[in-house]
C-alpha cells in the first residue's frame, strides 16, 4: 500500500486503511438479522424433514424384521387367526401392483403426454385448449375413490360383470392422466422455442420437430412427472378396492381378481393377529422400496438417453 | 479451400448456359408439394452439365430474392409496411436499421417462419427467382429447405451431438429416405467444411455440439444449415452473442459462401455491414428507407435519414 502511496497522492488524498474498513464495515444488527433469518429457514428445513425420517425410521425398524425369502415368495394363506408363521407372504400382492401399475402406465402415459404435446405445439391458447386444461386441473384434484366409484359403476355395476385387474389399471390410469399432462405440458413449455424454431427453418416437417427435437429434449424432465404420477399410483388403495378386489392368489390374467400392496396392507393392518401387522409392515416397505428403485432406473436411463 | 473455389466457379459457368425459363421451371417443379425429390433431381441437372456433377453443397447457386409489397403483422399491429426490395443471386445483401424497425420480422417472412409465431402472417409476395413463397400450392417445409436460417443465438440441439447436428437438417427433413451412412458423411463432412469448422471438430465428431465454444457453435448452426443445400440463406444478426474474433471467422465465411447461396444478413453493426455486404439495406420503422451498393449507403446516402442513421446521429 504505502509503496504506491505516491501516485495515489496525485489523485488526491488516500484513504486510509482503517477508514475504509469502518466504511465496508458490516454493520451488528444486519450481522444479528442475517443470523436470524439463517436460523429460521434451517429450523423450517428441520421441522420439515422430522416426519420424512419419522416414516422411513418406523418402515425400516417395523418392516425389516419380516423381511425374508418366504415373504417375497410366498401368496398370502388367507390364514390370518393363528400365530403362526402360516400367513404366508405378499408375492400376489407385488406381482398384482406391477402388473395393474403397468398396465394403468401404459395407458395413461402415452395418452398424458401426447394430450401434453398437442396442448403445447399445436393448442396453444385456444379456446378448445384452454377447456382441456381447465378439465385437466379438476381432474387432478378428484379424490382417488371417485376414480374407483366411477370405474366400478361404469364396467362392474354397468356391465353386471366381476371385478378384475384390468378394471384397476383403468382407474388408476385416469388417476395419473392429470399428473402425467400437467407435469409433461410445464416441461414442453420450458423447451426454448428457438430450438424449434431452427428445426424448422431446416425444413423439418412440425411432426418431425416434436419426435426428434423436441420430446427428446424434454425427456428428462418427463422422467420425473411420469415417476410421481406411478409412484402415486402404486400407492392407491381406494380406486382398487371395488375394481381389481383382493385374492391371495398370484394371477397373471389382468382378467380375474387381483391382488395388490396397497390393499394388501390394508386388508392387514386391521388384521387383530401381530403376524399379519408386521406382514403389512413389510408390504409397506417393499412398496416404498419398489418405487426407489424404479425412480433409480428411470434416473439413470433418462441421463445415458442424454449426452454426457 | 482454394479447390472449392475452382469447383464453384466452373458449376457458375455451366450453370450460365441455362435458359431462364427452364432455370424457373425446375425451380417450381423442385418446390412443389406432390413432386417426389428423388425424380426432380435428375432433371435439374439436365441439360445443363455432360457428366453431373456429383451433388454436392459446391455444386450449389444462389437463388435471387424479391420482395414485393411484403406486410408483415403480428395481431392487428403491422410490423413491416409494405416492402418493395430485390436480393441479388449470390451477393451479400445487408439490413440494417434502429431496434424494433421490423428487420428480422421481414427477413422471418423470407423463409415464411414469421407465421409460426401465433398471431402473425404476413401479405404481399415472396419471389425466389420466379416463384412466390407463398402461393397456395407451396410446401412451406420445401421453402424453409432451399431458405435456411441462422438465429441471432447459436442453438445446436442439446442432445445432439456434433455429427448428428449437421446431419438433423438431412434426417428430419421430409420425403428423404433412410440415407445410406457413406453418403449422409460426405454431406456432413462437406457442409462442416463448408462452414470452415472441419479441421476443428474432425476428431470430436461424436461429442455433444452444445459443447462447442460460442463461435464454433454458430459455425455448426451455419453447417447445419448448408447440408440441407439451400439457395438462400438468411442470417438474423448471427454474430450479436460471439466475440470480436468469431464474428471474423463468421465474416469470412460470409465472403465464401455468397459463392454457392444468396446471404440476407440483419445486423446492427453497420461496420459488419461495410466489410461483408455487397448491397446495403436501411429500414426505419418498418419501412425500407433506401437500398443500394454498400460503399454508398455509408459514403454518399440519397436519404437524410440514412445519413444520420450511418453516422451515428439517431439509433
Amino acid at each position: 500500500m504505502s509503496a504506491q502511496g505516491g501516485p495515489a497522492e496525485e489523485r488526491g488524498p488516500a484513504a486510509s486503511q482503517s477508514e475504509l474498513l469502518a466504511r465496508f464495515a458490516v454493520s451488528p444488527a444486519r450481522r444479528r438479522r442475517d443470523r436470524t433469518a439463517r436460523g429460521l429457514i434451517t429450523a423450517g428445513t428441520v421441522i420439515a424433514l422430522i416426519p420424512l425420517v419419522l416414516v422411513v425410521y418406523y418402515l425400516l425398524s417395523k418392516g425389516l424384521g419380516s423381511w425374508s425369502w418366504n415373504f417375497f415368495s410366498t401368496d398370502p394363506t388367507g390364514n390370518t387367526f393363528f400365530k403362526t408363521s402360516s400367513i404366508g407372504g405378499i408375492e400376489s400382492a407385488i406381482l398384482g401392483t406391477i402388473e395393474i401399475v403397468a398396465l394403468a402406465s401404459a395407458i395413461a402415459i402415452p395418452i398424458g403426454i401426447g394430450v401434453a404435446v398437442w396442448l403445447v405445439e399445436y393448442g396453444r391458447r385456444s379456446w378448445f385448449a384452454n377447456l382441456v386444461r381447465f378439465f385437466v386441473d379438476v381432474l387432478t384434484g378428484v379424490p382417488s375413490i371417485v376414480f374407483g366409484l366411477f370405474i366400478y359403476i361404469v364396467l362392474i355395476v354397468g356391465t353386471g360383470s366381476s371385478y378384475a385387474g384390468y378394471k384397476g389399471s383403468l382407474a388408476l390410469s385416469l388417476l395419473m392422466l392429470p399428473v402425467v399432462i400437467r407435469s409433461a405440458e410445464v416441461i414442453l413449455l420450458l423447451i426454448p422455442g428457438a430450438l424449434r424454431e431452427s428445426a424448422l427453418a431446416l425444413g423439418a416437417p412440425r411432426w418431425r420437430v416434436i419426435f426428434s427435437i423436441v420430446l427428446p429434449t424434454a425427456l428428462p424432465g418427463m422422467v420425473t412427472g411420469v415417476l410421481l404420477a406411478i409412484a402415486r399410483a402404486a400407492g392407491e388403495t381406494a380406486p382398487l378396492l371395488f375394481t381389481a378386489a383382493a385374492t391371495n392368489k398370484t394371477n397373471f390374467n389382468l382378467g380375474q381378481f387381483m391382488n395388490s400392496l396397497p390393499v394388501q396392507i390394508y386388508k392387514d393392518v386391521t388384521s387383530p393377529t401381530t403376524a399379519v401387522v408386521n406382514r403389512a409392515w413389510g408390504a409397506a416397505l417393499t412398496l416404498v422400496a419398489m418405487i426407489l428403485v424404479l425412480n433409480l432406473i428411470a434416473r439413470l436411463v433418462s441421463r445415458r438417453s442424454r449426452l454426457a | 479451400m482454394s479447390t472449392d473455389g475452382i469447383s464453384s466457379q466452373t458449376a457458375n459457368v455451366q450453370d450460365a448456359h441455362v435458359e431462364p425459363e427452364s432455370h424457373i421451371e425446375r425451380e417450381r417443379e423442385r418446390i412443389a408439394p406432390q413432386t417426389p425429390e428423388e425424380s426432380v433431381q435428375p432433371t435439374a441437372e439436365q441439360g445443363t452439365v455432360q457428366a453431373p456433377a456429383k451433388k454436392t453443397v459446391e455444386s450449389k447457386q444462389g437463388l435471387s430474392v424479391k420482395l414485393e409489397g411484403l406486410r408483415a403483422f403480428y395481431g392487428d399491429a403491422e410490423q413491416v409496411k409494405g416492402i418493395d426490395l430485390d436480393f441479388n443471386a449470390n451477393e451479400v445483401t445487408a439490413i440494417i436499421g434502429p431496434s424494433g424497425c421490423g428487420k428480422s420480422t421481414m427477413v422471418r417472412c423470407i423463409n415464411r417462419m414469421h407465421e409460426e409465431i401465433p398471431g402473425a402472417h404476413a401479405e404481399g409476395r415472396v419471389m425466389l427467382d420466379a416463384m412466390n413463397v407463398y402461393d397456395p400450392s407451396v410446401d412451406v417445409v420445401a421453402v424453409r429447405r432451399a431458405i435456411g436460417m441462422v438465429f441471432q443465438k447459436p442453438n445446436p440441439f442439446p442432445t445432439m451431438s456434433v455429427f448428428d447436428n449437421v446431419a438433423a437438417g438431412l434426417r428430419l427433413s421430409a420425403g428423404r429416405g433412410a440415407q445410406s451412412k457413406t453418403d449422409l458423411r460426405a454431406k456432413v463432412e462437406a457442409a462442416l467444411r463448408g462452414a470452415g469448422l472441419w479441421d476443428e471438430v474432425a476428431d470430436r465428431l461424436q461429442e455433444p455440439g452444445a459443447g462447442l465454444s460460442g463461435g464454433q457453435q454458430q459455425r455448426l448452426c451455419i453447417a447445419r444449415s448448408l447440408a440441407v443445400e439451400p439457395e438462400v440463406i438468411l442470417m438474423d444478426e448471427p454474430c450479436s452473442a460471439l466475440d470480436p474474433i468469431a464474428t471474423l471467422k463468421i465474416e469470412e465465411l460470409i465472403d465464401e459462401l455468397k459463392q454457392r447461396v444468396t446471404i440476407v444478413i440483419v445486423t446492427h453493426n453497420m461496420q459488419q455491414a461495410a466489410r461483408v455486404a455487397d448491397r446495403t439495406a436501411f429500414m426505419l420503422s418498418g419501412e425500407l428507407v433506401e437500398v443500394g451498393p454498400t460503399q454508398q449507403i455509408f459514403t454518399n446516402p440519397n436519404d437524410s435519414r440514412t445519413e444520420e442513421y450511418v453516422t451515428g446521429k439517431f439509433g
